[in-house]
């Protein structure tokens, strides 16, 4: 043996120690994860400031508890990319602003029906009913699955407020006041003409409240998800959005 | 009489342990379905209380059962090794693949005829997606991965396996992991964490059995008789290793209750995105990638009886591929809300990855250098080849994708589910099946009931393949284009519509594929049973012939 070690030689090192190897291989797979999503946490330029942002009504987060479990995001993406077709299909690119108080986003990653980060107020509320119930009985060419049993259970929201206190534990802005009134803020949004809708609007500026799946006297599952649909994409005013504040 | 016949018998630290801590298990779990926020939450608790009460009749029963001695670790100079648990995984294996892929099926033809959702919750197209691909990537590659890491781990270590209850505590707990995570899909219970959907629980429960599967390997590992490390034991530690990491990382959640199946995820928006898409992009790059690396390392030179091509080229794309891959998740993420720079990183990598993908493709394609003729006789052989191939074909498109203009057009479309299914068909797929075929044998030390039927196999799932990914190349660049078509006067051309219409005969096509690949595995399936347990007037045939 040459007093000349060799790298291959060296190497050995780690193949005869399994904790050597264990340790090199933690090291070398730590340093991409770190670089790339460390800053994301801190960089300020990452989420713009987008006038408008308030956290999900009870009736929203219920909503999209079910557009979870469904798993409507495995065929529509929640993301309009910065691209013209798309911006003309659907609307403003998506800010990431938007999707702040999304635990977990919904993003998407692929396309089977169109994307949804704008659909809110796009279509009537009978439409989205008609749809969710025989989506081809408005769209022929449709291959979604019907969702019936929406119309047919009754939301449960008996634990909604604790769903908003694990948010707000999060990080998501509800106030207590909001999670003391989850409950009633529920039933008034699914309501048509309530008398508190007046209050619900103050504690969620832009929240739209009336029967949206057309159940009198019920509050459906499908109610839920439609006032979901009805407000995605809806609250960031892009007339007083400024792209140039954003550059910093 | 021999005095170990009047040896005292005491149960093991292990097995007391255990004992207690599943009857524990067993009592808080009927508490918890007795206060449970759902009724489905309440059928997973008492399947958790199911499942301990009968761990605990199980270690009793062997406890009962066994010797005084514990199982010697070696018998006449040689290891004592410990097949039962890779046997087991090996066989849950096939029956997990068969599953997965039909479920595959089942949802190629509800994209094709949506009728076939039925308007039934259980099958529609949502929940049964995360079904098909954590049955397909989890349940039967994680068995393949199991089954062959304790068998290489063990053969390559001259050693047997570290534990007495752990190797089956690994096994017997990730299966129930996959009973839990796929009822629960079906009774809509997810994260919609794309291939990390189970909840919390599920999540927490696979953390433990994936802690004991890294002792009882690293354990292994120390305990070996061969002074280094083979190389397919480096990919397979990085596996499981780097899969803890991203399974804690990306399931980083709190429950609403403990009572509540629901939880929220601690990361939101763009944080959440990249942390989910670094957990996507290395399920792919570590599970289904350095895993069934470790088993092209062990298996290829074994069947083809030659050694590994390059000791070097090991080495320098292995340290390559863990490191590049970690870099490559924001490239599902072109031209989104995700920042630029990390955009742009992602990409960067992705395209760098390339080359210590193609350096193991090499190391294994080369391996058969001077036995390319047994390409003609041994179709397991050939299948193991042929996955290398597709695994050179899916890491070249995969950079070509991850370039920004080229996944302008590719995402959001089935050009990725092609992609997907040439690395996951091609590769995974036949890379396990050559190991299976390797494996049945060895483990169960009697010869393959056919090789006709391998090749058989091997012909219908490869048919089955091209058909799949070509028709999925053909229907994603084609609505790419349709979606970004203008007509001369400046509009778009197509409503969404319009490109989801076009997409039908593809999907028809596409359900062809998937259906040959099926075919393929059922055939193996039978092969296997055979061979495990072959025909009286077969095995009658065997010892009446004469000695010669």
């Amino acid at each position: 043996m040459s007093a000349y070690t060799s790298l291959w030689q060296r190497h050995w090192i780690l193949e005869r120690n399994s904790i050597l190897l264990l340790i090199g291989i933690l090291i070398v797979i730590a340093i991409g994860g770190l670089v790339e999503v460390v800053p994301l946490f801190y960089l300020r330029s990452t989420i713009e400031t987008a006038p408008g942002m308030r956290p999900y009504t009870p009736l929203e987060l219920a909503g999209r508890n079910i557009y979870v479990r469904e798993g409507c995001y495995l065929c529509h993406s929640q993301m309009i990319r910065a691209l013209r077709d798309e911006v003309e299909r659907y609307g403003h690119y998506s800010l990431a602003a938007e999707s702040e108080y999304d635990h977990p986003f919904q993003w998407g990653s692929k396309r089977n029906g169109p994307d949804l980060a704008r659909v809110g107020g796009k279509y009537s509320d009978d439409w989205h009913r008609d749809h969710l119930q025989d989506p081809r009985s408005v769209v022929p060419g449709s291959i979604m699955p019907a969702y019936p049993w929406l119309f047919t259970t009754d939301l449960d929201f008996s634990h909604i407020a604790e769903d908003m206190k694990v948010q707000a534990l999060l990080g998501v802005p509800y106030s207590d006041e909001m999670i003391a009134n989850a409950l009633a803020d529920v039933r008034t949004q699914a309501t048509a003409d309530a008398p508190d809708a007046a209050a619900l609007a103050k504690r969620y500026p832009k929240a739209q409240a009336r029967g949206f799946a057309g159940n009198p006297g019920r509050i459906t599952e499908a109610d839920a998800l439609i006032a979901y649909l009805q407000m995605m994409g809806t609250l960031v005013d892009f007339k007083l959005y400024d792209d140039k504040a954003n550059i910093r | 009489m021999a005095p170990s016949n009047t040896q005292v018998k005491y149960m093991t630290f292990g097995e007391g342990g255990s004992t207690v801590a599943f009857a524990g298990l067993a009592i808080f779990s009927i508490v918890i379905a007795a206060k449970a926020y759902t009724p489905e939450y309440a059928f997973h608790a008492y399947l958790f209380a199911a499942g301990s009460v009968a761990a605990v009749f199980a270690i009793a029963n062997r406890y009962f059962d066994r010797g005084a001695q514990a199982a010697p670790l070696v018998i006449d100079g040689k290891p004592n090794y410990n097949m039962g648990p890779v046997k087991l995984a090996t066989i849950l294996a096939v029956f997990w693949g068969i599953a997965g892929f039909a479920i595959g099926l089942w949802i190629a033809l509800e994209l094709a005829f949506p009728a076939l959702n039925l308007d039934l919750s259980f099958i529609s197209f949502g929940r049964l997606r995360p079904l098909h691909t954590s049955a397909v990537i989890f349940a039967f590659g994680g068995n393949v991965l199991i089954a062959t890491s304790f068998y290489v781990v063990q053969r390559t270590c001259r050693a047997r396996l570290v534990g007495d209850l752990a190797p089956w505590f690994v096994v017997l707990g990730y299966n129930f992991f996959i009973v839990i995570a796929g009822t629960g899909y079906l009774l809509g219970i997810t994260q919609s964490k794309e291939y990390a959907e189970p909840e919390w629980y599920a999540d927490l429960w696979l953390t433990i059995v994936w802690v004991v599967y890294l002792l009882v390997y690293l354990g292994t590992l120390m305990r070996r008789t061969e002074p280094h490390i083979y190389v397919a034991n480096w990919f397979y530690l990085a596996f499981i290793l780097t899969i803890a990491v991203l399974h804690l990382g990306n399931n980083a959640a709190v429950p609403v209750s403990v009572f509540s199946p629901k939880s929220y995820i601690v990361w939101s928006g763009v944080q959440d995105a990249m942390v989910q898409w670094w957990y996507g992009h290395n399920a792919v790059g570590f599970f289904l990638t350095a895993g069934f690396l470790g088993i092209m390392y062990y298996f290829i030179p074994k069947r083809a009886e030659r050694p590994i091509y390059s000791y070097r080229l090991s080495i320098v794309h292995f340290w390559a591929l863990i490191f590049l891959y970690i870099w490559a998740g924001p490239h599902h993420l072109h031209y989104t809300a995700l920042p630029d720079w990390t955009q742009t990183l992602g990409a960067t990598f992705s395209i760098m990855l390339w080359m210590p993908s193609w350096g193991g493709m090499i190391n294994g394609v080369m391996t058969l250098s001077g036995a390319w003729d047994k390409l003609r006789t041994d179709p397991v052989l050939r299948m193991l080849v042929l996955s290398v191939a597709f695994y050179g074909m899916a890491t070249f498109e995969g950079p070509v994708m991850s370039v920004k203009a080229v996944n302008s057009l590719s995402h959001y479309t089935d050009w990725t589910i092609g992609h997907v299914h040439s690395g996951a068909l091609g590769w995974v797929g036949f890379v396990s099946f050559g190991a299976i075929y390797c494996l049945v044998p060895w483990l169960w030390n009697r010869p393959l009931y056919s090789l006709r039927l391998v090749s058989w196999h091997f012909w219908i799932a490869t048919i089955g393949i091209v058909v799949y990914i070509t028709s999925m190349w053909v229907a994603g660049i084609l609505q790419g284009l349709m979606w970004r078509a203008y007509t001369n006067l400046g509009f778009l051309e197509y409503s969404f519509i319009e490109t989801v219409e076009a997409m039908h005969p593809f999907y028809v096509i596409r359900a062809i594929g998937g259906a040959l690949f099926l075919v393929g595995a059922l055939i193996m399936a039978f092969n296997v049973w055979r061979t495990i347990y072959p025909r009286e007037q077969l095995a009658g045939a065997v010892a009446m012939a004469p000695a010669e």
